[in-house]
């Protein structure tokens, strides 16, 4: 594994996409996924949302890096309301 | 009787989970772990969190290759398209000369990349190339290793040249599909030939036309070889793409960390823009169902 160079945040960062994609399969097992039409007006699922929040997110955290001086935690923040718009509204 | 559940068949497609993990989810990890770190060599990182990302947001180096990228995709697509759904609908529908034009559509799909790349280089040359000699020959300047804009027409034509076949057969493969009591329906309406292609064979392609438009996209959008082979970037740095910028980069400068971080952006706009043209694609498909 020294290979593939691991950091502890980087393992962080794997583990909690890893942990998603894992709590999604068993929620879509549990309680199976309804589409419905958003603000978007195109038919998402709760797997689609996470999609959507996932990619949104890294969008943001680029957008922070190369607009904003402060802390990257503010953008951090900023997903997770995002993330709460999305499943909420999409 | 109630049916029964049986999910055992997932088992099945482990072999292309494992398969897909070593040749693409393993390998993106890794440079997500190269894009925070710094490296001299010897397997030996150092820590140097976003830095990179910075790096390469900051760069103008990037932003141009990222719009000379989009704009070349645009074009291709603006040109493959329209001529593909041309051709497809002018091929002969069946017999021996829609055999005939399928076979010699599906030749230009199999030459090597880097084999296009040499026919090009060497057909637009001046001294021995046909294309090169002949547009010199009648007055007409043209050096694709000086000219920005000769350049830049080369790599367009060599790939419409390329590629157009691919959306040609799609379309043709769409078209093929439609019953003819779909025509006959237009005729017994007197629609006319316009009205015919608006309602009854563009709706019909659409699903192959969304295949030929996410897949032109994408492989547009990584092209490396042909340009490389035919300008080398130049002149200048006119035809250089983003994965040519990116090899530069990576294996030419040996600078891992930012060639991560931009392999990175590179890949989520990718991701985003397929994602856009597929959802998009999808709906319309749905709405025009229901």
């Amino acid at each position: 594994m020294a290979w593939m160079a691991w950091t502890v945040p980087t393992a962080i960062f794997f583990c909690v996409i890893a942990l998603a994609l894992l709590t999604f399969t068993v929620l879509a097992i549990r309680y199976p996924e309804t589409p419905r039409l958003g603000v978007l007006r195109i038919e998402t699922t709760r797997g689609d949302r996470l999609f959507i929040t996932l990619l949104g997110s890294a969008f943001i955290n680029l957008a922070w890096l190369g607009t904003m001086s402060d802390p990257q935690w503010w953008a951090l923040i900023l997903c997770l309301v995002y993330a709460t718009a999305v499943f909420r509204w999409v | 009787m109630e049916k029964t559940v049986n999910q055992k068949a997932w088992f099945l497609v482990l072999p292309v989970l494992v398969l897909v993990a070593f040749s693409a989810v393993i390998p993106l990890m890794t440079v997500v772990n190269y894009s925070v770190q710094d490296t001299f060599g010897n397997n030996e990182f150092y820590w140097a969190g976003l830095e990179w990302f910075s790096e390469m947001l900051d760069s103008e180096r990037m932003w141009n290759a990222l719009s000379r990228q989009l704009v070349f995709s645009a074009i291709i697509l603006a040109i493959e398209v329209p001529l593909g759904i041309f051709v497809a609908l002018n091929m002969p529908k069946k017999g021996f000369w829609a055999s005939l034009c399928l076979v010699l559509m599906a030749l230009p799909l199999l030459v090597p990349w880097n084999v296009v790349g040499t026919i090009w280089q060497i057909f637009g040359r001046v001294d021995i190339g046909l294309l090169g000699y002949t547009l010199d020959k009648i007055g007409i300047p043209y050096n694709y290793t000086q000219d920005f804009f000769a350049a830049w027409a080369t790599v367009i034509i060599m790939d419409v040249w390329h590629w157009t076949s691919l959306v040609a057969l799609l379309a043709y493969a769409g078209l093929q599909s439609i019953p003819d009591a779909y025509y006959q329906a237009a005729k017994i309406d007197q629609a006319s030939r316009l009205a015919v292609f608006r309602f009854i064979e563009l709706p019909k392609m659409q699903g192959v036309l969304m295949i030929a438009i996410l897949l032109r996209f994408m492989d547009s959008f990584m092209i490396y070889t042909e340009p490389f082979v035919v300008t080398g970037g130049g002149p200048g740095n006119s035809t250089t793409f983003l994965s040519i910028d990116l090899v530069k980069m990576a294996l030419g400068q040996f600078d891992l960390g930012p060639a991560a971080a931009f392999s990175i952006m590179y890949f989520l706009v990718i991701l985003l823009i397929s994602w856009v043209f597929y959802t998009v694609m999808t709906n319309l498909e749905k709405r025009e169902g229901a």
